[in-house]
Order: C-alpha cells, then structure tokens, then sequence
C-alpha cells in the first residue's frame, strides 16, 4: 500500500533545477492566491493542517503528477469543503450569494498578521516518559496508519522496517496518524532518528551518510540487539 | 475502520488552475467564508516581509559569536521570539551545524516542509518531485546540480522534514570571509546556505 506522495528515494526523478535566486516568491499571481486562499479556509477551522495534507494525498496519482505545486493545494481544498460540508460543488460553477452559518469565523485583513505570527505549535505535555533514550538502537515498522486503512501517515516508505538510531528526543506531539481522521490528538513522543544510507539503499552513494527522519513513538520499537 | 470513500470535487472545476482559484474564491466570498483583503494581507506578507533575510540575520549573528551560537543550537525558539521570528510553519525550529565532518541538507519527502518565518515560501525546486525524491538517496548528485562539491571525507547528513520540527542548516564561514562585519555577511548567507544546498559564497 502506498500513496503517490510519498517519493522519497523513488527512481526516474530527472535533475533537479534549482532556479535563480531573483526568482519571484510567486511565479504567477495565481499561486499566490492559491496559497492566501488556503491559508485564509483553515481560519473556518473545520480541519486541521494534518486534514489538509491528507486531502492533497488523496488526490488521484494521475493528478497529483500533473498538476503543479499549487493546483494540488487548490484542487485538494475543494475536496475538503465539499467533504467537510462546508459548501456544495455546485457553487464551484453557481455560487450563491447567502451569508454562510461560518462566516462569523471569516479571517479578517486585520487579524492575518496575528494568525501568521502565532501558529500552531503542535507540541503538548503528556504523562508518560519516553520510551526510548538518545543512542538506542530502534528498528521501524511498516508505513501504514493502524487506525484507517489508506489513512495519513508520516513514516515514509524509505524508512520502513528500518533500523536506525535514536538521536533527538522532542517531547510528545500531536499524533498526525489519528488527527487527519478526527480521531483526537492522542500526542506521543516525537524522536530524531537516524538511519545509515548502508541501511536504507542498495547501493548508497556513500554507505556512511545518514537520514535522520522525525518519527513518532508508535512508528517504531526496540531493535533486537545481536 | 476504512477509508473515507475518496471523493474528488475537483474534477467539477475548470482545469485551468488560474480559473480553477478564481471560482473557489468567488464561491467563498459570496458565501461570506473569506475576505479578499485579508488575502491581499496575507500575499504581502510572504511576497514583502517574510523571507530568508530572517533566516540570515539568526545565521549571521551566529557565525560572529560562540555564546550566540552555542544558545541558537541549544535553545532556539527563545532567540526566534527574541527576534520576532516565530509563527506558522517555524512553530518547532532546531538549528543544525556544518562542520568539515558533516554536511546538513534538509527536505520535506512527503510535502514540501519548510520554516517559514526564517526562509519564506519554499522555492520551486525544493518542492519539486525531482528533489523530494532524490536528494534522499543521492545527495551528492543533487549537490553537484546546485554545483556544489563536497570534500571526500566530509559526511552528508539528510533532514527530513516529516514532523513539525523545521530545520534551518548554519553554514559554515569560509576563511575569505571572516572579517565581515554583521550586516556584510547578512548578504551572502543564501536561502539555499541555509537549507544545505548552497554553501557560502558558491553561487546559488
């Protein structure tokens, strides 16, 4: 089972064009609005960013290849208000001019600044300790949510059933795995850990290089020592 | 429990994505679910305020003293609010040095993760298929497309960005360097410094 996003160390990938540094921020006005019109949706908070990166996952492959950055964005918001029940897609092409029950919540002009510079900071306190320390050996599982079959995850494919080494400890965050799917935040420890290139590829480009992936606490057990 | 039956509205749009935002946006203005001043405020702010001079400055303080250094390492969301450089998508921020032993490059395989209040809105290619998928597997190739080259024994280390940890790299100072003032080196400490590929004073 994977999704289409989910590239990580995926063969076939060309050059990568890095650009000019006088590029624009926004090569078309349009991705500009893309980007404000997506930013100022989530204000109606009938989702959340896990929500929101879910619905761009499941675009189908065939467009999630095709369209560019921000077609995905606006294309995947769609889907979410017409899901969430927020409006219809018929107002895509009619819409209607009627005050909506949410429109109290609309972002307003002079509260973006203060919505931007606040964020939302996804760590929380939690009672139990960590279950793994700095420098323990811990092996992966497989890359699927536990809860909804074909649901958001964020252990990537390339790391699956890895081991890799314990390097940072986060504290407990917001679980992505249940929040996508309104199943709560149940927050757990978040850990840096570190994989070897040697253990990850067949044929590394430098078999002592290293990806260190944020990974949460259930993604992972301890790995059998020799 | 299964999969929400996956149901794709998009496809009842234009497919043109210029006309496909314009239609979004005026079914939700009618319905009076968003403001279009507010995404006119919005666009300023990462087209005008937000961008990687933030990032530079934090960097450059950085590279001119140790206490600075060792404190942006350690603890850095105290320096980012010192500095006004919290908010949206910087709400976690860890500091990752380069050194002569290791290389840091940071990526987001599965979105396009990236600290906004220090860097702004990510460029292209970091969001592009061929980074996303490569830089993980063959950094050093992708280096040398950013024409950078790393010394042989100089190890590379790889950040993926799946969390909401961002990650912001602190470049090394070349010797040529080290006799620029504060505001000097806020010049040439690039976005793409900062995320690993570029170093100071190559080209990107």
């Amino acid at each position: 089972m994977s999704r289409v996003h989910d590239m990580g160390g995926r063969f076939g990938d060309g050059k990568v064009q890095p650009g000019s540094i006088t590029d624009k921020t926004f090569k078309e006005e349009w991705h500009a609005r893309a980007l404000a019109v997506t930013l100022a949706s989530g204000s109606l908070r009938q989702w959340n960013l896990d929500m929101s990166r879910h619905s761009r996952e499941c675009l189908p492959p065939k467009d999630y290849c095709a369209f560019s950055y921000y077609d995905k964005w606006i294309s995947a918001l769609a889907n979410l208000l017409v899901n969430k029940g927020v409006i219809s897609a018929d107002e895509f092409l009619n819409p209607i001019l009627k005050t909506h029950p949410l429109s109290s919540r609309k972002l307003l002009a002079a509260d973006v600044a203060g919505v931007l510079s606040r964020g939302a900071p996804t760590s929380r306190s939690v009672e139990d300790s960590p279950k793994f320390l700095v420098g323990q050996r811990v092996k992966t599982r497989r890359a699927d949510n536990k809860f909804i079959s074909g649901g958001h995850t964020r252990l990537p494919k390339y790391v699956e059933r890895s081991e890799g080494k314990i390097e940072i400890c986060h504290g407990a965050h917001v679980f992505p795995d249940t929040h996508a799917h309104n199943l709560g935040e149940q927050p757990e420890h978040l850990y840096t850990v570190s994989f070897l290139a040697s253990e990850l590829w067949e044929s590394p480009e430098n078999p002592g290089d290293t990806l260190c992936v944020d990974i949460w606490e259930s993604y992972m057990e301890p790995a059998n020592v020799p | 429990m299964s999969h929400d039956v996956e149901k794709h509205s998009h496809s009842l749009l234009p497919s043109d994505p210029e006309l496909k935002v314009k239609a979004l946006e005026t079914a939700l203005v009618k319905r009076g679910l968003i403001d279009p001043a507010a995404l006119d405020e919005i666009i300023d702010t990462y087209q005008n305020k937000i961008g990687p001079k933030n990032g530079a400055k934090i960097i450059a303080k950085a590279l001119l003293d140790k206490n600075f250094k060792k404190a942006l390492i350690d603890d850095p969301m105290q320096i980012l609010e010192k500095h006004g450089f919290l908010g949206r998508q910087g709400e976690h921020v860890k500091v990752v040095e380069n050194t002569p032993k290791i290389h840091n490059i940071v990526v987001c395989t599965l979105c396009s993760c990236y600290p906004w209040p220090l860097l702004g809105i990510p460029p292209t290619w970091y969001k592009s298929d061929e980074y996303r998928s490569r830089v993980v597997r063959e950094p050093r190739k992708c280096l040398s497309e950013f024409g950078v080259t790393l010394p042989k024994n100089t190890k590379v280390r790889v950040w993926d960005s799946t969390a909401e940890i961002r990650y912001l790299v602190l470049p090394i100072l070349p010797d040529k360097y080290k006799d620029f003032d504060e505001e000097q080196l806020i010049e040439i400490i690039s976005r793409d410094a900062m995320i690993g590929t570029a170093l100071i004073g190559s080209s990107s």
